[in-house]
């Protein structure tokens, strides 16, 4: 291959080194009474729209490990190259390192091909890797970049498979957030709707699914622009309390 | 941990010769359990300009085949310094699929136009035998219209009359699997190149619908 990658040599299919420490550790600590600490996943809403000069992508900002939420504003927009970003849904340490490998490799490609990386190939890179490890990382993402051949936005699930969309969402609150883009998706959008789009979209997520939560951020590319807007909105202050007053119900 | 759902292509996908060509359609409806992830995913990949191949099961397993035999492919017809055949191309998904029969659950058929054999199907069965056939249905809502295929096929049948079979099929199949709908995408393939074709759910033929 051309490409040159030093985060990973290229081993045949999942490492099982650690599997069988794992089961001693796992055996010993549950013999002291105690519990393994679970991985924290992101139930998330993420979304990405694209709209007539570039695209949006949109994300929730709780973390959760089991019921808990265990960060209150994380950050689940990475950055991939200065004009590629993604969100990342499902395990927080899975799509913080595959985000960050992918990353590091892009950049060494971009530096060898002397040019702007194009999404096509950090899509390429991701889903490879995924479908490599069979599902057991549970990464998934929406890729949104905008490159020389204009606004690019993927969906890109655990097991490797990918979707080329124009509005995508991911995570726990996908559902919520899809009906909001099915009901008002137009094609070439302006900025403004776009990013009101995807802040409702992901205002769906927050307020309907129990897994997503806090802030909303946008991350808006455009041609030679990133607007990394962390926040951009505000739903759940702490201590401001939100009273729905639910209409009454007619008697029968 | 739980290992998260697959996403699969539970689908209809259809490949039909005709004099000169082939016709291939497939449904566009990806789902992960209950819920649809893409409405509108176009199953017929390409593989080389005039040879497509159609996915049905896991979802990353078909893309993934349908990937690298593209660009296996590309090597072996620079090699050859011509268009690579269509036995040639289900030959190389036919590799894949069974030396890692155990861990991969998707199934491809393969069709396209070359100048050695004209337009022609090629179908894998369960255990990987590779036959050529004049047609071949594939995914959940086949098994739908099996006997629709059998009844309406005729051999010799024009490009028109081909496409129309087609569709028509994928109709039936959509409306009574759960797995199949969206819309219909349809490709042509024959001497002059490949002509792709998408109608819409409600240009779709209707039958007898209660």
């Amino acid at each position: 291959m051309a490409t040159l990658s030093v985060c990973q040599p290229q081993l045949g299919g999942f490492s099982f080194e650690n599997c069988k420490r794992n089961a001693v550790l796992e055996a010993e600590v549950t013999k002291l009474g105690c519990n393994i600490p679970a991985a924290r996943k992101t139930g998330t809403t993420i979304c990405g729209v694209v709209f007539k000069d570039g695209l949006v992508l949109g994300a929730d900002t709780r973390a959760t490990e089991g019921m808990i939420v265990a960060d209150k504003n994380c950050s689940k927009i990475h950055y991939i190259s200065p004009n590629i970003y993604c969100c990342g849904a499902g395990t927080a340490a899975d799509t913080e390192m595959t985000t960050q490998i992918i990353s590091s490799n892009l950049e060494l490609h971009s530096l060898s091909t002397s040019r702007l990386p194009r999404v096509a190939t950090a899509n390429r890179m991701l889903k490879q890797m995924l479908f490599r490890y069979q599902g057991h990382i549970g990464a998934a993402l929406v890729l949104g970049g905008v490159d020389c051949n204009g606004p690019h936005l993927y969906s890109i699930y655990p097991h490797g498979s990918t979707d080329k969309l124009p509005y995508v969402t991911m995570g726990s609150g996908s559902l919520a957030a899809m009906a909001v883009f099915e009901d008002r998706y137009k094609q070439d959008m302006e900025e403004e709707d776009a990013k009101r789009l995807v802040r409702d979209a992901i205002a769906a997520g927050i307020f309907n699914d129990l897994g997503s939560g806090s802030n909303i951020d946008l991350c808006v590319i455009t041609k030679g622009r990133v607007d990394y807007l962390r926040p951009h909105d505000m739903v759940n202050k702490k201590g401001v309390r939100c009273v729905y007053e639910l209409e009454a119900l007619p008697h029968q | 941990m739980a290992k998260t759902k697959e996403l699969s292509n539970d689908t209809t996908i259809i490949a039909i010769e005709f004099d000169g060509g082939v016709v291939l359609g497939s449904d566009s409806r990806v789902s992960a359990g209950e819920t649809v992830v893409n409405r509108v995913m176009n199953k017929l990949s390409l593989l080389h300009d005039k040879i497509y191949c159609a996915l049905s099961g896991s979802a990353a397993d078909a893309q993934t085949i349908a990937e690298m035999v593209n660009y296996q492919l590309d090597v072996h017809s620079i090699e050859v310094g011509e268009d690579p055949q269509v036995r040639s191309a289900a030959s190389l998904v036919k590799n894949i699929s069974y030396k890692y029969k155990e861990e991969l659950s998707a199934h491809l058929i393969v069709a396209g136009w070359d100048k050695r054999g004209g337009g022609q199907v090629s179908v894998r069965d369960l255990n990987g035998l590779l036959s050529r056939q004049p047609f071949a249905v594939g995914g959940s809502g086949s098994a739908y219209v099996y006997g629709f295929v059998d009844a309406e096929y005729r051999k010799a049948m024009s490009k028109e009359d081909c496409q129309q079979f087609v569709v028509n099929t994928l109709s039936l199949a959509m409306s009574r699997d759960g797995s199949s709908g969206g819309v219909a995408y349809l490709v042509t393939i024959d001497e002059k190149g490949a002509e792709e074709k998408c109608i819409l759910g409600n240009e779709l033929p209707t039958f007898y619908d209660q």
